[in-house]
Parts: C-alpha cells; structure tokens; sequence
C-alpha cells in the first residue's frame, strides 16, 4: 500500500505550469471533439460530471481485458489479480482523501452513501446491530439538522429518515451571499442533534463550508457530522481524518472517474457499529437457516456483485490526482474561479448567484440572465460549443431562496483554461442581444 | 439557433397570448417540467356546444415553453375538442421529426404552430415545447371531453 500523505504538505508546484495544463488536457481524449456544426468543446460542466482522462478508461478496459474475474472469492490466479486490483483502488481512494482503506465502502454513488447511512440508521433505530447500534437509533425529539444549500441528495434521504423515525429536520439558512449561515449552528443545533449533514462544497453557489465550525458545533452536542463531499474532493485537498468527520461521501464519476461507483467514507469505529442496510451474499460471516453474522466493514456494506470495473476506474482517477497533486490542482482551478467571476461580473444584465469573491468558492458560478430563463441562455451558450448545466441543479430549495426557478451554472474542472472562460464570457455577452434586449440591465 | 428560436416564438414568449388564468372554466391542470423547475398552470374553457371557447394559463419557464403555450391558446381557440386533440397529435408528431417538418396538410392545420419545427433539432427542448399542451390534455380529461386518455411524454 502507499503511503497516505497530506496533499498540502507534499513539495509540488503552487499551480499547473502552462504546459502541465496542456499535458492535461491531452490525457482526456473528448475534450478534442468539437460540437455544433465545429465548434471547438468549452466544457463547463463539471460538476454535473466530470470528463475521464485515458488512464481511467484504459483501467477499465484493462481489468476486463486481462483482470476480470469474481472478487474476494475464488482460489484461482484471476481471482486474485481481480481482488487485488479491487483492493488497491480502495486504497487508492482512501489516500486521496485521508482515510484508511477499510474506511471506504463502495457505493453505486454518492446518493446511495447517504442513503446507505440514513437506512442504516433506521435499522438502528429498530433494534437492529444490537447495543453497539444504540448510539445510531432515533426517536421523536431528536433532530437532524441540514443546510438550506443542500443538494436533494443530502435533503431527502434525511427528511425520509425523519418520516421514519419521528426525529424533525431542521436547517441552516443561506445569506444573501450565498454561504451558510454557520453562526446559526449555536441556535438550530443543540442537544437534540443527532446529526449534522451538510456539503463540503455547495454545487451553486460554490462556497467552500466551514467544516471545522460545523464538527466543533456536532461535538459539543455529541451528534454525529454527515459531509457531502462531491464538488470538493475533485477541486480541494480533502483530509477526512484532519477535517474530523464522522461521515462523508462522494461519486467517481464528479473526480475524473467513471460512473456507477462512489464512495462512503465512515470513521472505523463508526462503521464497526452501524448494522447493514443492503444484505444478502458476499457481506456475512456464518449463515444458517435461522440467522446470520456479518462481516466486518467494509464487506459488510457491500452485498452482492460489485461494480468491481468502475472502482478499479476510481482508484485510477484518485491516482491521477495524486499524481497530479491537489495542491496545484486547487491552485489551478482557484485561477479559473477568479476568471469566472469576472466574467459573470463583466456581463451586463447578469446576477451572480453566490459568494462574489473568490475565497473559499471553487471555480463554480451559477448565475441568472435578467430576461432570460436559464434554458434559453444554456442553448446560446451551447451554439457557441459552451456546455453549461441549466436548471436548478438539485437544489429547488436554495433556488427558491434566492426567488429563481432555475440558473445556469459554468462550472470548472482541473482541464478547464483561461481560454475556455474567453469564449464562455464572449458567449454570455451575446445572450440578451439574441432575445433582443438591451446590453444593460 | 435561429431555426430553433424563430422570430415567432421569441414574439410569444415577449407577449404571450392567453396568460392570466380567467373564470369560470371547465377544468385546470398544473404540469411541471421537473428538469428545469417550469410550470403550467392551465384553465380550457369550453362552450355547450362542446368546442374549445379558450385556453387560460399561468406560469413560468423557458421562452420555448412560454411561446409554445402561447401560440397552442391562439390555434385552439373556437375549435371543437376532437380538432384540439388531433392538433395536438399533429404538434407531437411535428416535434419528432428531428427538424424535417410534417407533410403540407399536417403543417396547415397547425399554422404558427410549425415555428417549433427546429424544436425537434434539439432533443432537450422537445418537453419544453409540450408543457402547455400535456396541461391542454390533462384538461381536457379531466373535462371529461378527451376521446382519448393516452399518455406521452
């Protein structure tokens, strides 16, 4: 196994050179296609998914071309390889992130991580994983508490669980600005807090959470820290175990991997204790007619076939990262966040829906066009090969916060250049024009 | 992108035709396009003879459902519920051409209409284009005047 090392501590180049970038832009084959009658691809949609550098791709295909067999059972040499590669892609992951390989459970996405703990809770909750679950179990008067800035993902499954258990759902409200209003976690979490659940980083607004406000707050008042870590682990060094939370998740296919895989990350002990929400094969100990135990984690939370390709696909992109170094990942793309806002702020009649500085946001900026619904501006942008997400990006409640039903979103990855925001910026500037309204607002 | 946003659909959608929701009516429908938040709420008016007095409507969302639901108010308007029906068929079928348009009779029954030829150009669109008429159907049927209650997306 490799050595885990923090990204931040690690001698790597403040930014990606001019030519590093270009040497990444050339390890992702469909950023050369041209869309719309020629139109050279800007990319800027990222965060909805992430294109896949060959490397990704080619570990797929490797491990169906030469590795493929049945993992974690089998005596024969495929069997191992196939375990083996499955393995090392955990490890892989766990390294990009801080955490220790049997921490990390594959998921189908991040959604099912999320959902795989609030269902897990559930069973707590009906007596399910004996005494060692109690500290899992919910009861009317508890409260979950979640932010006004949360994706569906990180909504529902919680309310669901609420539903189910009697606990209420509470929240932290957005400011103006866009951020989370992280001096309401002294008021809206209290003692009845049993979990905290919130995004790392929001996919609006872009703003980077104050996770270490958020897990001092959980554990004065001993509940347990739920991360939503999608938009972050592919833009930011991530150290779950330095950012100390109980929880957290993320997809492969937002961090350059492919799709149907992600990932929950548990803290040891946490995930020792948590009973099983999927069960069936591959995830017990000794089964008999009348009962079954089951296998420490992470087996435990992965009953069935896996999707074994796909995660050796994550641990080739978490490698890639790595190679690349987060550091000068988060110092390219901060480069890219400051384009961005200038180029929303240089567009007249357009409104930033976010934080307008580039601290703590990553290079992700939703916007609205006065005049014109998101739908339409994405498909001027789209004539012009600008691939932007419209809508309302998972996130009805904070789009109903800021009185929107809809934003478009340029969002950034780790090829995205200088160049790429030019003609997105040159596009924007010919939205209102094409409606026929004024340059101004 | 001209073809898909005809000078008579950025028109409508500047200056809708039939939006404000009136009394009394026959029946209301409220759809959504839960991709991108945009709604419909809308009323059919009917007259005792059976044919479609006018369509009243709400909402918001994108100028090609706005402008869509617009233009489908004006080519209803007076016609009997069986004409509105095949009209819609007609809209439907129109929008899946990819762009290449319906015969010559096809296209002289829905007039303004086959502005939304370039719609089908542009697969994402195509459910913008038919809010206003899935509303149309559903309330018709709920009416109890639809002949037929198959469901399309």
């Amino acid at each position: 196994m490799t050595t885990t090392l923090d990204p931040r501590a690690a001698a790597e180049p403040a930014r990606l050179s001019a030519s590093e970038l270009a040497a990444v832009r050339a390890d992702f084959p469909l950023l050369r296609r041209t869309v719309r009658g020629g139109r050279p691809l800007v990319y800027l949609d990222s965060a909805a998914t992430s294109q896949k550098p060959e490397v990704v791709v080619d570990a797929e295909l490797d491990f169906y071309t030469v590795r493929n067999a049945a993992v974690h059972r089998g005596a024969h040499q495929l069997a191992e390889e196939a375990t083996d590669a499955y393995e090392s892609a955990r490890a892989e992951v766990a390294a990009l992130v801080g955490a220790a390989p049997d921490e990390i459970v594959w998921t189908t996405n991040a959604t099912a991580g999320i959902n795989l703990v609030a269902y897990a809770m559930s069973n707590a909750t009906a007596g399910r994983g004996g005494a060692a679950a109690r500290r899992f179990a919910l009861a009317p008067g508890d409260e979950i508490v979640v932010t006004e800035a949360e994706h569906h993902a990180n909504l529902v499954p919680w309310q669901e669980l609420a539903a189910r258990t009697g606990a209420t759902l509470r929240w932290l409200e957005v400011a103006d600005d866009g951020r989370v209003r992280t001096e309401q976690l002294a008021d809206v979490v209290t003692d009845r807090t049993r979990v905290l659940a919130f995004a790392h980083v929001s996919n609006v607004t872009g703003a980077v959470a104050d996770v270490a406000a958020f897990v001092a707050r959980a554990r004065e008042v001993g509940a347990l820290t739920v991360l939503d870590a999608c938009q972050s682990v592919p833009h930011l060094p991530v150290d779950l175990h330095a950012l100390g939370v109980d929880f957290a998740v993320f997809s492969g296919h937002k961090m350059y991997g492919p799709t149907g895989v992600g990932a929950l990350y548990g803290r040891r002990e946490l995930l020792e204790a948590l009973p099983p929400v999927t069960t069936g094969g591959s995830m017990v100990e000794v089964v008999t007619m009348e009962a079954t135990t089951y296998a420490p984690p992470p087996q435990r939370f992965e009953a069935g076939s896996m999707m074994v390709a796909q995660a050796v696909g994550m641990g080739a992109a978490a490698r890639y990262l790595r190679d690349l170094g987060m550091a000068a990942v988060a110092a390219h793309e901060a480069e890219v966040t400051r384009l961005l806002l200038d180029a929303v702020h240089d567009v007249p009649g357009v409104r930033l829906i976010g934080p307008a500085e580039a601290r703590d946001r990553l290079a992700l900026v939703s916007f609205v066009v006065d005049g014109v619904h998101a739908h339409d501006v994405g498909q001027v942008l789209d004539d012009a090969g600008v691939a932007v997400r419209v809508g309302h990006h998972c996130a009805q409640p904070l789009h109903r916060r800021f009185g929107v039903a809809a934003t478009a979103r340029a969002s950034a990855g780790v090829y995205t250049t200088a160049e790429d925001v030019a003609v997105f910026a040159a596009a924007l500037r010919t939205v209102r024009p094409f409606f026929g309204l004024g340059g101004e607002s | 992108m001209e073809q898909l946003y005809q000078q008579l659909i950025i028109d409508h959608a500047k200056d809708p035709h039939g939006k404000g929701l009136a009394e009394p009516y026959a029946a209301e429908s409220f759809q959504v396009n839960p991709t991108c938040g945009d709604e419909v709420r809308l009323r059919v008016h009917l007259r005792d003879d059976g044919t479609v007095e006018r369509v009243s409507w709400a909402g918001q969302g994108c100028s090609i459902s706005q402008a869509s639901t617009s233009v489908m108010s004006e080519l209803v308007e007076g016609r009997p519920v069986a004409e509105v029906e095949g009209l819609g068929e007609d809209f439907r079928a129109l929008l899946h051409t990819r762009g290449e348009g319906l015969d010559e009779a096809a296209e002289d029954r829905l007039g303004d209409a086959t502005a939304f030829t370039g719609v089908g150009r542009y697969p994402a669109r195509i459910k913008c284009a038919l809010l206003g008429w899935m509303a149309l159907r559903d309330a018709l049927v709920q009416a109890g005047v639809a002949s037929t209650t198959t469901e399309e997306a």
